[in-house]
């Protein structure tokens, strides 16, 4: 006979296991047929998957839940396999003991927090279960709701009441479908600090599905990027949101220009930070971060929100002020691309009108004119 | 107002009602989730005594049941004697009647119910089984409740089929509705009419209750 700490501890030795995943899947659509491959292996802790709607994230989501069956391929957890197309294996849905959050959370609304984190405990005695829940309840400060129903609490609360009935069932796996999309930053990354900490004792592989390109630099440690239905980059938020040459990536991340940099000091009270630009001497203001002082950051800045001007610029709002020569100029379409050397090489996009009056030249000096918020910190 | 014809129309009103809760649900959940392709046909059996005259319904009920026929005829082996005219074959005839209006409005709640509930259930380990009790019956309480009350309703104010099947015998097949017609048929308006109260105010009732529990329900129906 059991008791209920033997319970819980035997439930929380989870053994970290990596997923490995290889799946092809053709879904016929209206207007164009879709085929998602794909062949990668996850390992414990928080991956990402990017890619813009219609890439297959979802589809895959739901290839490794079972609730989508592949056409062939094989999926495994560990030493536990989920699918395997040529040995005729498809573990049903509730065998597979995956937590999965689905974009709209999906939470049972007749039944109360407690009830919708106790529906997935079957199995256990009663104050077993009662165990659990009140410590997961605990974990993700959700303690205070537990007796209402998901339509009278607020969207952070039902996300963390989503988390925890995924997370308390002990999963191998957990799956989470954009479910912070409707969330603010803040308490968004409060969630995810809960997440993280979770994780830390269980250990288990995270996919987690976003097209936010701050969400990435903010939580992944790992990214796979999708598109079309195939993994087109893998890798650190930073090795795969900097790669050169990948049209996708740049358009994803939205930063033409992403540049590592160190904090050199934050000031709190004015909740801003001064950076300095790895491998120069530019200093950089930009908002406070979580961030120690002399931690290595990245720093993401649209072309578009960079002004450019030919002389030093008085009295202006704008606090990041910096001289460079243009390199070379590019025109496309109806915008121009500079890029500039200060130090680093910044992108820059002008309106013909702006060029012309300005009569750059590669080699003219300017200056580049960046507000702080313009200035967008990610960990690398 | 008789009061043994009451209760016996009360009885076979519960009785019926009864059994399409015990047959229509698992209809319904078929006819919710299957993907089979001939389904639309199962959808028009069900539909069929919407139309139907009941006179048309009656007489072919009471054809199956008969001694001529081989449910009849097993019946009979079985029991000693026929369903024709028989409060028993009354209740057949009554499920078959009233089937629509269970299995429609359980169909139409069930594939209310969100998807992606379903989908949570089974990631939590649920069978779909426990999936149908815990998550999509609780969430189907207004049609449930709408299938029950217009299936008790329409039994108790079912006349032709009743005339069929079960004559006009009275304490075994003789419901409110078929002595109205009588007391009307002697010109006993008074009588009548105190019968035709209680069914109208039983009907308004079960339809109050109907709309009281979900208007959107109602609009689905009977041709969502």
């Amino acid at each position: 006979m059991q008791t209920d700490e033997q319970i819980v501890i035997a439930r929380t030795k989870a053994i970290s296991h990596s997923l490995c995943g290889r799946v092809t899947k053709r879904l016929p659509g209206t207007d164009r047929e879709f085929t998602l491959d794909v062949d990668f292996t996850i390992s414990p802790g928080i991956t990402i998957l990017l890619g813009a709607s219609g890439a297959g994230k979802t589809t895959l989501l739901d290839c490794m839940a079972g609730l989508a069956i592949p056409d062939s391929g094989r999926i495994e957890v560990g030493k536990r396999v989920f699918f395997d197309s040529d040995r005729r294996i498809n573990l049903p849905v509730p065998d597979r003991r995956i937590g999965y959050v689905f974009q709209d959370l999906a939470l049972f609304p007749h039944l109360t927090t407690a009830g919708n984190i106790a529906y997935g405990l079957t199995g256990l005695e009663r104050s077993g279960q009662r165990h659990l829940i009140d410590a997961i309840l605990e974990s993700f400060r959700i303690s205070h709701v537990r007796g209402r129903k998901p339509g009278e609490i607020s969207g952070g609360e039902r996300q963390r009441v989503a988390l925890a009935r995924a997370l308390v069932i002990d999963p191998c796996l957990l799956l989470l479908d954009e479910p912070m999309a409707a969330l603010d930053a803040r308490t968004k990354s409060k969630i995810i600090d809960d997440l993280r900490v979770w994780n830390r004792e269980h250990r288990i592989p995270i996919l987690y599905v976003t097209h936010s390109r701050e969400e990435v630099f903010a939580l992944g440690e790992r990214v796979i990027l999708l598109e079309n239905g195939r993994i087109i980059a893998q890798g650190t938020p930073h090795a795969v949101m900097t790669a050169p040459r990948q049209e996708t990536i740049a358009q994803l991340a939205g930063f033409e220009n992403i540049v590592e940099a160190v904090a050199i000091a934050a000031h709190e009270d004015r909740g801003t930070m001064t950076c300095r630009i790895g491998g120069s001497s530019v200093v950089l203001e930009t908002p406070l971060v979580r961030a120690e002082v002399g931690s290595a950051l990245c720093i993401g800045i649209r072309a578009g929100d960079i002004l450019l001007a030919t002389s030093r610029p008085q009295g202006l709002s704008a606090r990041n002020i910096i001289p460079g020569r243009v390199v070379s100029l590019e025109q496309r379409d109806v915008i121009v691309s500079v890029r500039v050397d200060c130090g680093v090489e910044m992108e820059v996009h002008l309106t013909l009108a702006a060029r012309d009056a300005l009569q750059l030249q590669p080699g003219s000096e300017v200056w580049l004119i960046v507000k702080t918020h313009s200035c967008h910190l990610m960990t690398c | 107002m008789d009061w043994q014809t009451f209760w016996l129309t009360m009885r076979l009103a519960v009785l019926v009602t009864a059994v399409l809760v015990m047959i229509g649900i698992p209809i319904a959940y078929w006819i919710a989730y299957s993907r089979w392709r001939w389904k639309f046909l199962a959808e028009a059996i069900v539909a069929l005594p919407i139309v139907l005259p009941p006179t048309v319904l009656g007489f072919y009920v009471l054809l199956a049941l008969g001694s001529h026929s081989p449910l009849g005829r097993w019946w009979q082996t079985v029991t000693g004697h026929t369903l024709a005219f028989t409060f028993t074959g009354l209740v057949i005839g009554s499920v078959i009647y009233s089937l629509p209006f269970a299995v429609q409005p359980f169909a139409a709640s069930f594939a209310l119910v969100d998807p992606k509930l379903l989908a949570a259930s089974a990631t939590l380990g649920a069978s779909k089984l426990r999936t149908f009790v815990q998550v999509v019956l609780p969430l189907s309480m207004p049609g449930l409740v709408t299938g029950v009350a217009l299936s008790f309703a329409h039994t108790m104010g079912e006349f032709g089929v009743v005339l069929m099947v079960g004559g006009n015998i009275p304490g075994v097949t003789r419901t409110l509705s078929i002595d109205i017609y009588d007391q009307f048929e002697a010109f006993n308006f008074a009588a009548a009419n105190q019968t035709a109260l209680v069914l109208l105010a039983i009907s308004f009732a079960a339809l109050c209750l109907v709309y009281g529990t979900n208007r959107k329900l109602w609009t689905l129906w009977p041709w969502k």
